[in-house]
């Protein structure tokens, strides 16, 4: 179980204090997958962050009995210089886990040939971004934290993704942030609204999502309901 | 407030050997990345500081600089200028090394002072592979006779090298809240550098001049490694005290600098 309580974040700037957080709270268990929805800006990522634990909070608790991953797909996590192979062996003497296995799931899942043998800078934003996830499937944690991932990828990797996280890993704790509102939907059994600092819950998608688009002045266009939307 | 993000409290062994690991990752990552695999790869780390000293000694010999004392130039020079790169390299290292790497920040076992302490690691070790390397070289080829006390010389680099660690440590983490740390560092070791005690011994100064570069922590470090290398013909002057008090606050002002970056680091 994972609890957030009361939690504060804010920002020193140039304008002044910015405060992202303002004392957003929840729990999370094993199975449960959150999506958040919140526009541009809204503090998602932050949260995200904190969560991870690669930033502390103003104030407030994080507590957490379960593993947790970094943001999924971040290519940052990596180092560019680096050959993806030597960067599979960085993680993996990290989280003590073997390589040797590793190596071997990296290569089948991410399929980057003798590519894996070169400095991550030589890659394609594509390539980075399986190198990326592939390095995160290799160790099992207990809650995933997803941050944009639809955004990256053909579809062949996103229906492998998916198969991974969400079929594979079914049992775990997730929490996804996306603007694909399907992706969410369909990925998701609960879901949330940041906005101006606060996270609201809602049960239902189409809740959350009616209100999301109040939020951000969303109107359908001329024409809207004749038309049906394919967001599978 | 409370500002945790609790874990069941770890035991200090387990602590510990996360530690170990995470450092020893970080070491052949930095050795990766700095040094790449091509030419003679990682020796660099060594043979860099062995090319300055050996310039450097060079430059002293052929202008027998006056260096106020009887003492052998080659000596002198290698006790001298090593000395300098063991504690001025280590800050240069560390500021703005958080910069560098905070997409690590993203691994919850890597904590700031862990991406300090692996840089320092290795600088320390690249300093005194070069220094006993070139010391064994002189020696051998019979142009330095061996240290009177090895015992006296190690702790001196020791100490000096602890100094380094903790100034890195201390800018290190200023430099991350603020550009001013990196700007006015170069000039500042630079100039300290002549002032450092690796170009003259304490004794050969005027007494009003010995009052002053006495305040300067290194000099102290200088003397003591040339009195365990040299004996009482050194005629070194030293308080070992004032060093190791300077270090220690130094040491504490750099833990709680390091402490005060990790609650505000933002990573990329």
């Amino acid at each position: 179980m994972i609890r957030v309580r009361d939690l504060h974040k804010s920002y020193r700037t140039r304008f002044g204090t910015n405060h992202v957080l303002k004392g957003i709270g929840f729990d999370l268990a094993m199975g449960e997958r959150l999506g958040i929805l919140g526009r541009n800006g809204a503090g998602k990522s932050t949260m995200v962050r904190l969560i991870s634990g690669a930033e502390r909070p103003t104030s407030g608790s994080i507590e957490s009995d379960l593993s947790i991953s970094w943001p999924l797909a971040f290519g940052g996590a990596f180092q560019v210089q680096l050959t993806g192979i030597d960067n599979i062996r960085f993680i993996s003497r990290i989280y003590e886990q073997d390589f040797e296995e590793n190596l071997a799931f990296v290569e089948q899942f991410a399929e980057l040939g003798p590519y894996l043998r070169e400095p991550v800078r030589t890659y394609s934003s594509g390539m980075r971004a399986r190198l990326a996830f592939a390095i995160s499937m290799i160790i099992e944690f207990d809650c995933f934290l997803i941050d944009e991932i639809s955004a990256v990828g053909d579809a062949r990797f996103h229906d492998r993704c998916n198969f991974e996280l969400f079929e594979k890993r079914a049992d775990r704790a997730m929490i996804i942030i996306s603007h694909d509102a399907a992706y969410v939907r369909d990925h998701c059994n609960r879901w949330a609204i940041l906005h101006d600092g606060d996270l609201k819950h809602y049960d239902d998608f189409e809740l959350a999502y009616a209100e999301f688009k109040e939020l951000i002045g969303w109107k359908p266009p001329p024409g809207w309901n004749e038309l049906q939307v394919s967001t599978a | 407030m409370s500002n945790s993000a609790s874990h069941p409290a770890p035991s200090l062994g387990h602590s510990l050997r996360v530690t170990r690991r995470v450092l020893g990752a970080l070491l052949v990552r930095e050795m990766l990345t700095r040094y790449g695999r091509h030419n003679i790869g990682f020796l660099w780390l060594f043979v860099e500081p062995m090319i300055f000293t050996l310039g450097v000694t060079a430059l002293w010999t052929a202008t027998k600089t006056i260096h106020g004392s009887d003492l052998p130039i080659v000596a002198f020079a290698l006790t001298g200028y090593s000395s300098v790169l063991l504690w001025r390299n280590m800050p240069g290292r560390c500021i703005g090394a958080l910069w560098a790497n905070l997409s690590l920040l993203y691994h919850r076992n890597i904590k700031v002072l862990d991406i300090y302490l692996a840089r320092l690691l290795l600088e320390f070790g690249g300093a005194t592979i070069s220094f006993a390397t070139l010391s064994v070289l002189f020696i051998v080829i019979g142009i330095l006779d061996p240290p009177q006390d090895i015992i006296q010389v190690a702790t001196g680099w020791l100490l000096l090298a602890w100094f380094g660690v903790s100034v890195a440590i201390l800018l290190g983490a200023l430099s991350h809240e603020s550009e001013l740390v990196e700007k006015l560092w170069h000039p500042f070791s630079y100039l300290l550098f002549p002032l450092s005690g690796a170009a003259f011994m304490v004794a050969a100064l005027p007494p009003f001049a010995q009052e002053i570069v006495l305040y300067i922590p290194t000099v102290h470090g200088v003397e003591y490694v040339r009195e365990g290398w040299f004996g009482a013909r050194a005629r070194a002057v030293y308080d070992l005290s004032f060093l190791i008090s300077v270090n220690l606050v130094l040491s504490v002002a750099g833990l709680i600098a390091v402490r005060w970056v990790s609650r505000r680091v933002v990573p990329e």
